[in-house]
């Protein structure tokens, strides 16, 4: 069991004690701590259960690699699924749960899938499920969901306590990685004068140095740690940011940096999540390296861990592993624990080491103290449990037979080290194999390139596969130097620090232990912790088949869980490589892709939550109407109100209201969310003739006229009223989502194909305050307002004409009328500054009381338009309709040689007459139709379906006919004007539908024309 | 002109920054030949100031010229005189090619100032607002967070900020929320 040593423990504060609970029960722990190292020195040294066969699970290594000891953390809206313990700094108050068992974490019945795992091989859910398929969804899937999983997801009823943010960053040079590769690097490239921005993702600086020993200019690293970042500090032209972890790195120098702000101190106040989106000239990869796990049977059995970071665990955090200790070698760095172990008071029980000849002046350190090294050894076996009991030594050369049993309770593995090489790979750096330490590392004739084609991440250190304190420094100081220069710093020789760790010898490549094992032991050695892969599995897919490295990932699932592999993918693809009889460099690594660890999604929503998750554009009108009623619906990113409703009053009965009191009396419509383009110059009527269907260029100074504008393709995609204001200049109205779509459509066209066209265009849709005044009192109301001034604009129908403008006063406001109408109404669409919007709709309001003045919405705005057949785009439009779909054929001009859309409506499909033609639909029985129901026709198609001959486009409750009424596209629906169609409604109901006329409602247009 | 009132009318939030309603500011879109002399005229005429450069804003007494593109300015004039202004330009270009356009309601319009304005700032627009890369008299089309956005750097140190009237209240919360005085980042 593991304890906490009276000494050692160089990150903890043992003046400051913290508690906190673990599964409920209270734990202390010391400042500094990680959960991870506060539970080991409580005891804990299972810390979850596995994915698939729900075996027991301990921290197997101290940083951001760690695949077992994943916690639920924190409660309510804080709570978090899949934290790693070894990620997670203590803090007063912290509440673990350990994750996947049922009913708790020392005994959970799925165990039982442990004694399962012959059958639970990889592809088992493939092979054993795919038949009958009906029982995957609702037998198979539920059951294997409960069995495998990890955390629980939060609670979908509460929402996140914290907040988030970005911040966007230029450096001439990232350096990622803050140990003394790291530090190194910025160190040259600041020395040039370039901006550096170091990252650190670690609340403390140095990486490993301080643990592995060795001395930098003649001093502990620690001194020389110190010593540099007080440098680094003093200098303006370097910023340092620790808890800050180099994500990703992406095109063109841009890198994403997570920097945890609160997980150490929630509560506190301020964002907890900053992700910095940087621009960097030049990248310096400083990220170290990995250790690799040995794959023996037994090697996920809680006590068994990675030998540097149990070295971790007793130097940084005085925690001793255990009371004996099995060390479980291929290289000399492991002897570095064998000795941290010894001289902490920890019993090294033996020194397991592969390699017959043995190692160099570690070993023979190590067996100065007495302990005892066995050359050509191998884990042949860890036993079974809750923690380390047995381990069983055999040759390594062997199929694990003929074992000696020695008592121990932790086991240090190490099977060499893998250079972090994910950031280098994120963006297309490639990968040699380097023989001498059997592991990928950069290539650097072949980085990622930037926009100009020259590579823009130089590796540094550890992460380029120098390990020696002494060469590793220097390659350091070289990266920086180098990316200062290829970031436009002239080279500044800075000389590297001098550092001396023991020489080393040749490590051996060791991918099975022992290296014959048998099929028992392999299908105990474990290669995937997270995703509960092993040898075996790998072995099976080789033997059925999987070449490709990608592939075999996916059938076993190895390297897809949420540590991405950083301890399984090198060892995973050197057992396929074996199974294939061929070469590691030739089965090569899976992609590596970003996050280089999981980042939380409040960092990428950054400060896009509640009031600001999305712009909501707002007219000036808005928030009157948001007091008085507004029932909101979205249009575009407008909020626009569906209906004005009456204190109890539902939106369809508003709705009812509006429409009969418009009709009858006098509705307002703020309709200042429809798009308003300014087009001008010498070119304008041309650009115009082209973009429209119909003639712009012969429109009269003063007036008015509706327009359609199509695709090239000949679709409609947007109509609206153009009002010609001067010679040369025209303002178009679009459809409220068209506003900028069109302006960019026009701004193509003028920039990319008649560049020759004098045109320019402006967007003014915000300028104005634009506010239908609709219904029979729609003058007076007007004239009143004018009265009240003391004059003002005639509006009078002589003066100011249906489909007519004119600019004056109205009351006291400087405004633009239109008489236009898209509801059959007496109307005038008035368009005053935005900022005095809303005196201007207070005028209305007040002036209009006499006349039974009442606001309305969207709705009413639809079937005011659909009682008078006028088509809306995007109801009766869908990107497939052309204007002749429509009936409005009145609208394409024949004396023009082109305009957008022209010769596409002439193509055979646009001119077949059996196409869906626009109609009226009137219920048989009143009632009102499904919107978007189909009318059903003869027969079946090629499919087997049923054909079709129609659907409906829109339909509403016409209060003021007191019936359904709708529109629809319907095969030769013009030719078919009485008869009754059929629409199946997905309520089990079919309605009846006549063919009408689409106008349903003053068909000479009168009303409108007074 | 009592009826016209700005977005925000009057709000301001204080914390690492403060972030102000800068009030009705009369904005003047134009269009044209920014090399030609007619219209060089006619902006300083309007403004007191020249045809500014690429990517800057040029300030005088009365009004400003922001660069918005190759072939577009922002005339910046009091609000009072937005409208009057505005004929003025489209009258001294009369026979150019030109479009000058009154968009001073189409705007909301904001200060921001204070010792951690450029990190607000830093925060919702992709631009390096470090003080050796942005300095007073620079004028950026950019976006701040999720909409279209321009600024510029005064040389009193205050940023000025231009969105559209709609997005005024977005922008607002969204500068409001940068500025949260636990959110100082710390490198400017």
């Amino acid at each position: 069991m593991s304890t906490r040593l009276a000494k050692h423990g160089r990150l903890i504060d043992r003046s400051k004690q913290i508690a906190f609970t673990f599964n409920g029960k209270s734990m202390q722990g010391f400042a500094g701590d990680t959960l991870a190292s506060a539970l080991l020195a409580n005891g804990q040294v299972m810390m979850g259960r596995s994915f698939k066969y729900h075996r027991p699970r301990g921290v197997v290594a101290s940083g951001s690699e760690e695949p077992n000891a994943l916690m639920q953390l924190g409660v309510g809206d804080r709570y978090e699924p899949n934290q790693r313990a070894t990620t997670t700094e203590l803090f007063s108050g912290l509440t673990a749960q350990s994750q996947n068992h049922w009913p708790s974490l020392e005994f959970d019945v799925l165990a039982v899938n442990n004694k399962l795992s012959r059958f639970l091989t990889a592809g088992f859910y493939y092979k054993m499920f795919i038949h009958p398929r009906p029982l995957w969804k609702h037998v198979y899937e539920p059951i294997i969901r409960k069995s495998a999983g990890l955390g629980a997801a939060p609670d979908k009823e509460l929402k996140d306590a914290d907040t988030y943010e970005h911040f966007y960053f230029f450096a001439d040079v990232l350096v990622i990685g803050g140990g003394v590769a790291g530090l190194q690097a910025a160190k040259a490239a600041a020395a040039s004068g370039a901006k550096v921005l170091v990252l650190e993702q670690n609340n403390f600086w140095g990486g490993r140095a301080p643990v592995d020993g060795g001395t930098i200019d003649g001093e502990a690293p620690e001194a020389w740690i110190e010593k540099t970042l007080a440098e680094l500090r003093g200098m303006d032209n370097v910023t340092l940011r620790d808890r800050c972890m180099g994500s990703g790195v992406y095109d063109h120098g841009y890198a994403l940096g997570y920097e945890r702000l609160t997980d150490h101190a929630p509560g506190q106040g301020g964002p907890r999540h900053r992700l910095w989106r940087i621009r960097a000239s030049q990248i310096v990869t400083a990220t170290g390296a990995i250790e690799r796990p040995l794959s023996f049977a037994g090697n996920d059995v809680p006590g068994v861990m990675l030998a540097a970071s149990m070295r971790d665990y007793v130097v940084n955090w005085g925690i001793n592993p255990g009371q004996k200790v099995v060390v479980a070698t291929n290289n000399d760095d492991a002897y570095r624990t064998a000795l941290v172990l010894h001289d902490a008071g920890v019993e090294v029980v033996r020194v397991v080491d592969t390699r017959e000849t043995g190692g160099g002046a570690l070993m023979e350190a190590v067996r100065e103290r007495g302990i005892r090294v066995e050359l050509g050894r191998a884990i042949a076996k860890v036993k079974d449990g809750k923690c380390v009991t047995e381990v069983a030594i055999c040759a390594q050369n062997g199929e694990g037979g003929a074992r000696e049993t020695v008592q121990a309770d932790a086991v240090a593995m190490s099977g060499g080290w893998s250079p972090v090489v994910h950031l280098w790979s994120h963006c297309g750096g490639k990968l040699i194999w380097d023989e001498v330490n059997a592991n990928f590392r950069p290539d650097a004739s072949r980085p990622p390139l930037g926009h100009d084609g020259n590579g823009f991440v130089v590796p540094a250190g550890a992460a380029n596969g120098e390990f020696g304190l002494g060469a590793l420094l220097e390659d350091a100081a070289a990266a920086g130097a180098k990316a200062a220069e290829a970031a436009g710093f002239p080279a500044k020789t800075v000389a590297a620090a001098k550092g001396e760790s023991e020489a080393e010898a040749q490590m051996e490549a060791v991918w099975l232990m022992p290296a014959k094992a048998d099929i028992k032991l392999r299908m105990k050695s474990w290669l995937d912790y997270q995703n509960d892969v092993k040898v075996s599995d790998v072995q099976l897919a080789a033997r059925e088949g999987y070449e490709s490295v990608e592939h075999t990932k996916r059938y076993t699932t190895l390297g897809m869980a949420t540590d991405q592999g950083k301890l399984s993918n090198i060892n995973g693809l050197a057992i396929l490589a074996d199974s294939l009889n061929s070469e590691i460099p030739q089965v090569g690594t899976t992609t590596f892709r970003p996050p280089y660890h999981p980042i939380s999604l409040g960092a990428i929503a950054g400060e896009a939550r509640a009031e600001i998750f999305q712009p909501v554009r707002k007219t000036p009108i808005a928030d009157w109407l948001d007091k008085n009623g507004a029932d909101w619906e979205p249009v575009g990113q407008w909020r626009r109100p569906f209906a004005i409703t009456k204190p109890g009053e539902d939106r369809h009965a508003a709705v009812n209201r509006e429409v009969k009191n418009t009709r009858e009396n006098l509705g307002l419509l703020d309709a200042s969310t429809l798009g308003k383009l300014v087009v001008k110059g010498p070119d304008a009527g041309k650009f115009l003739d082209m973009l429209y269907t119909n003639m712009m260029s012969t429109l009269k100074v003063g007036k008015c006229r509706y327009g359609l504008m199509c695709t090239e393709n000949g679709f409609l995609m947007d109509d609206g009223v153009v009002a010609r204001i001067d010679e040369d200049t025209f303002l178009c109205h679009t459809t409220t989502g068209g506003a900028e779509r069109i302006h960019g459509w026009m701004e193509e066209w003028l920039q990319t194909e008649w560049w020759d066209m004098k045109v320019y265009v402006a967007n003014v849709t915000e300028q104005y305050a634009q506010i239908a005044v609709v219904g029979p009192n729609a003058r007076k109301v007007l004239e009143k307002l004018n009265a009240a001034a003391g004059g003002g604009m005639d509006v009078s129908k002589e003066a100011l004409p249906f489909m007519e403008w004119r600019d004056g006063k109205i009351g006291e406001f400087d405004a633009r009328a239109y008489r236009i109408s898209f509801s059959g109404e007496l109307s005038y669409e008035i368009a005053v500054a935005a900022s005095e919007g809303q005196a201007f709709w207070d005028a209305l309001m007040d002036a209009g009381k006499e006349f039974g003045v009442m606001p309305y919405g969207t709705e009413t705005l639809h079937i005011l338009r659909a009682e008078k057949g006028f088509i809306m785009i995007g109801d009766e439009t869908d990107g497939t309709v052309i204007p002749q779909d429509l009936g409005l054929h009145w609208a394409l001009s024949k004396k023009k040689e082109d305009y957008l859309g022209k010769r596409a409506q002439q193509r055979s499909h646009m001119v077949d007459p059996e196409r869906w033609q626009l109609v009226g639909l009137e219920t048989v029985d009143g009632s009102v139709l499904p919107d978007g129901a189909y009318a059903l026709g003869e027969g079946v198609n090629a499919n087997g379906q049923r054909n079709m001959i129609g659907r409906v486009t829109s339909t509403y409750h016409s209060a003021t006919l007191g019936r359904g009424i709708a529109m629809g596209l319907v095969k030769h629906g013009p030719k078919r004007m009485g008869e009754v169609i059929e629409f199946p409604g997905t309520d089990g109901k079919t309605y009846k539908a006549k063919i009408v006329d689409p106008v349903f409602y003053d068909k000479d247009g009168e009303k409108q024309n007074v | 002109m009592s009826k016209a009132v700005s977005v925000l009318n009057g709000a301001r939030f204080s914390g690492l920054a403060t972030v102000e309603d800068a009030g009705l500011q009369g904005m003047i879109t134009l269009r044209g030949d920014l090399g030609s002399s007619a219209l060089k005229a006619a902006v300083k005429a309007a403004t007191g100031a020249d045809v500014p450069a690429q990517g800057s804003i040029s300030v005088a007494e009365n009004g400003a010229a922001a660069w918005m593109s190759p072939d577009e300015l922002l005339l910046l004039v009091p609000y009072e005189d937005a409208v009057a202004k505005t004929a003025e330009v489209a009258e001294a270009l009369k026979g150019e090619h030109a479009l000058a356009v009154n968009v001073s309601d189409a705007r909301a319009f904001f200060r921001l100032s204070g010792e951690g304005a450029r990190e607000v700032l830093g925060k919702v627009s992709p631009v390096d607002f470090d003080a050796a890369a942005f300095k007073p008299g620079q004028f950026r089309r950019s976006r701040l967070a999720q909409v279209a956005g321009a600024f510029w750097l005064n040389d009193d140190g205050n940023f000025y900020i231009v969105c559209f009237r709609s997005v005024g209240e977005y922008v607002f919360k969204l500068l409001s929320a940068g500025a949260h005085p636990q959110s100082k980042v710390g490198v400017y």
